[in-house]
């Protein structure tokens, strides 16, 4: 018999794989285990969220906000005064809170554009707000060609815009037209029918039929974008989602006693209206395709497709511009490949 | 190895044994419905978990979410079953893949539902697979293709022809590359093995490390090529995670090659030390090795890969654990590719007359805690340290020495040219600042200190390279 001068050790710990049963593991390697050190790390970092806003004033976009993060998130509830003036130029305000769900932690930022659409003259109000995006963008990308990159370089960048639509009933406006049409190529682009109890089943329906209709043949591609789907699971799932935007919402922060439960809704004289009821509105569906299945999909897409086609843009840019100007030879920035 | 048939196998027993808590990337479906048979709720509507539009609408009627209706069929929702990663059998932990709203008390709180973003991420990267470069060096006969061999269950070597002496005196060292794709439990991982053969099996080992120094340097050369280019779509990550050295057991402790090798890769590379063919020393000599090694490696200053340190919230067990394999380096390891059977049970060893060495035994060798530590617990590191420390190293050092060469290049030129108009600036509204611009402007006080000489007299036309005003009285002076 052989004399062993190490204790045996015990792998109970949940991360190992334990040895002390005797069945040994012949064609057990272990490689899923990544999964939890994603997971791990991915818990002790949190995450960043930005989603912009945009409609015009009155639309509920900063209720619609404090509803999907049950929490007061918009730039309305740090407001010092209720009065709500509506600014002469547009503006574009952040806001962010750190909130958190069963440990995982999430930045959250709301950019609001108070002002859009609410002048006289609209024409270019949509500028502002490209400028703001692509200003994030290009902040990103000189952290990303710093000489000395931070480990983690902030995402300032809008994951998803949520366009709101007002209940007409009709058609989209010209406005919205040029809006989203513009938007959609630099961002995620969501449309939303706002206040939508105002209109019943009926007109609900067929609103949002004329909508889809006037998206595809202004050649509009708001999220999920079809040409983004990854493969044939994707492609369905999304479909789906395709079939039923825009998503008609209604929002509120207050609750009422309905069935004994206490619920977000908004009280009339013939009804209460039950927000995450998906009888009554469609929030349930934004809700749970924001944050509960898309949210990373969507920053994917920012950062994979839309920041992407930004740099590339900027750096044929400035390749040109530096070549022409500087007589350097080719070979210098080519290897940075610029 | 079949790996992929035995996995089947297993999963037969595994449904059987599901805990109904226990559903995986469920967050895009109504998960596996025997699962949801077995929740003690019974229903498969309503739950915070599960999607609204994926759900079948029910036209009209009023529901609300105190669930009354059972009657929502969940086979409409099987079409949308996700493939199940999670392995069952392994003790639950709080990291374990869970729906994270799946128990009882938590169907009537009000949640926002972002808690399934660590799912969702990992639901992309299960789909994408993984991949991981380990690199393995030392002298020939050290046991380093049968370690990898056992480490991954694979047989990288099979067709290998092993050189002998005449042979070998005229051999360099290589790089070798084999690239193997592994799957376990859904998760793909495409592992690649860089081996060196050759190094330090000359009469003349003179700087022999050489080849491995340069072969590193060009993966992160490449990825810096790749990352900075246009279409960054598909870029394959060559990059050396980690190097398994081989230190001879036979030594007394590190020798000469041994200390060079590690110097020079140590801030290239992640380096884990390995003390091979353990099974001829006892365990008293083994521990004495150790400690001798971990003396010389601080004595010669070599950085080798670090643990990183526990998190004060984490479980007394897993402290235990990290605490031990820290004091485990040089892994003392042992590989076999054989079976062989030992008092009744079949064991991956090496079968002498005076005993059976047990690989995966943790009292015969730490092949368990290298395995661990390189597959389960600390591969996600070993990546993060290349990414943000090797490579970052490499990269600032690239920039600065292409700032260099171009400012060179441009104060070459301007000594040439006549005429003073021609300063490069970039001028367009499109344009505030190019990258090169920005790199060069920023990089320039550090080039002025190296080369002074040559550049005092063109300092004041570099500070301010994109301001058109300052160049051309500067200019003149010059």
């Amino acid at each position: 018999a052989q004399c062993f001068e190490f204790p045996l050790p015990c792998y109970s710990s949940p991360i190992s794989f334990s040895f002390i049963n005797h069945l040994v593991d012949f064609s057990y390697v272990g490689i899923d285990a990544i999964l939890e050190q994603m997971r791990r790390k991915a818990m002790k970092q949190g995450f960043e969220l930005n989603i912009m806003v945009v409609g015009q004033s009155g639309l509920g976009k900063s209720t619609l906000m404090n509803t999907l993060f049950k929490s007061k998130v918009s730039r309305k509830s740090v407001l010092a005064t209720s009065q709500e003036k509506i600014p002469k130029t547009i503006e574009i305000k952040s806001i962010s809170h750190d909130i958190e769900e069963k440990g995982v932690r999430m930045k959250l930022t709301v950019i609001d554009t108070p002002g859009f659409g609410d002048q006289i003259n609209n024409e270019n109000c949509w500028q502002p707000i490209m400028k703001f995006i692509n200003d994030q963008y290009e902040a990103y990308l000189q952290e990303e060609i710093n000489i000395n990159r931070k480990k983690r370089i902030p995402d300032s960048r809008v994951h998803c815009c949520i366009y709101f639509i007002p209940p007409t009933g009709h058609c989209l406006r010209p406005l919205d037209v040029e809006f989203m049409k513009r938007l959609s190529k630099v961002v995620n682009i969501v449309p939303v029918i706002a206040k939508a109890d105002t209109l019943t089943l009926e007109e609900r329906d067929f609103f949002k039929k004329k909508i889809r209709e006037e998206l595809r043949s202004n050649g509009i591609d708001v999220y999920p974008q079809k040409e983004f789907d990854e493969d044939a699971e994707d492609r369905m799932i999304n479909e789906k989602i395709r079939e039923m935007i825009p998503f008609a919402v209604v929002g509120s922060d207050q609750e009422y006693q309905v069935n004994g439960r206490r619920l977000l809704g908004r009280k009339t004289k013939w009804g209460t209206i039950e927000v995450e009821n998906i009888a009554h509105c469609e929030f349930a569906y934004l809700r749970d395709l924001l944050i509960r299945t898309h949210m990373q999909n969507i920053k994917d897409i920012t950062s994979s497709i839309h920041y992407e086609m930004y740099r590339v843009r900027r750096l044929n840019e400035s390749n040109t511009a530096v070549t022409q100007a500087n007589g350097i030879p080719e070979h210098h920035l080519s290897a940075h490949e610029m | 190895l079949k790996l992929s048939e035995w996995n089947i196998a297993r999963v037969a027993m595994e449904d059987s044994e599901l805990d109904p808590q226990s559903s995986s990337d469920e967050h895009d479906s109504c998960s596996a419905s025997p699962n949801q048979a077995r929740h003690p709720d019974g229903q498969g509507q309503d739950h915070p978990h599960t999607p609204s539009y994926l759900r079948p609408p029910v036209a009209g009627r009023a529901q609300s979410d105190s669930g009354s209706e059972p009657s929502l069929t969940q086979s409409k929702c099987v079409e949308f079953d996700l493939p199940s990663p999670v392995s069952p059998s392994r003790p639950k932990s709080p990291w374990s893949l869970f729906d994270p709203y799946d128990n009882n008390e938590d169907q009537d709180k009000e949640y926002v539902g972002f808690a399934t973003l660590p799912n969702q991420v990992h639901r992309k990267s299960v789909k994408k697979g993984f991949d991981f470069t380990l690199m393995v060096a030392g002298e020939s006969g050290l046991g380093k293709s049968t370690l990898v061999n056992s480490l991954f269950l694979t047989d990288l070597y099979k067709d290998r022809k092993l050189l002998n002496a005449e042979e070998r005196i005229t051999q360099t060292v290589e790089i070798t590359k084999h690239t193997v794709d592994i799957e376990e439990k859904g998760v793909k991982l495409k592992l690649t093995i860089v081996d060196t053969p050759g190094f330090g099996d000359a009469i003349d080992n003179t700087e022999c490390w050489k080849s491995v120094a340069d072969y590193i340097d060009q993966q992160f050369e490449q990825y810096f090529r790749d990352e900075s280019g246009l279409n960054r779509k598909n870029i394959q990550d060559n990059r050396v995670h980690c190097c398994l050295y081989f230190i001879s057991p036979f030594g007394h402790g590190l020798r000469p090659l041994d200390v060079e090798f590690m110097k020079a890769l140590h801030e290239k590379v992640n380096i884990v030390p390995v003390l091979a063919k353990a099974d001829t020393l006892t365990p008293t000599e083994v521990q004495k090795k150790k400690i001798k090694i971990r003396e010389e490696i601080e004595q010669y200053g070599i950085k080798i890969y670090q643990f990183p340190d526990c998190d004060s919230d984490e479980d007394e067990e897993f402290k235990q654990q990290d605490l031990e394999l820290k004091e485990s380096i040089p892994f003392a390891v042992i590989g076999s590719n054989t079976v062989v059977e030992a008092k009744g049970k079949r064991v991956r060893g090496r079968l002498y007359p005076w005993g059976i060495v047990e690989v995966e035994n943790s009292a015969h060798c730490d092949f368990v805690k290298l395995r661990n530590m390189l597959v389960r617990t600390h591969m996600q590191d070993l990546k993060d340290v290349t990414r943000e420390t090797h490579y970052e190293n490499y990269r600032a050092q690239c920039i600065q020495s292409m700032t260099r060469m171009v400012v060179k290049e441009r104060n070459r030129n301007k000594l040439t040219r006549e005429s003073g108009t021609d300063f490069p600036i970039p001028m367009g509204p499109a344009v505030s600042e190019s990258e090169t611009e920005k790199l060069i402007r920023e990089k320039d006080e550090e080039v002025q200190h190296a080369n002074h000489e040559q550049e005092s007299h063109h300092d004041q036309e570099h500070e301010a390279p994109h301001n058109s005003e300052h160049s051309e009285p500067d200019q003149e002076k010059h």
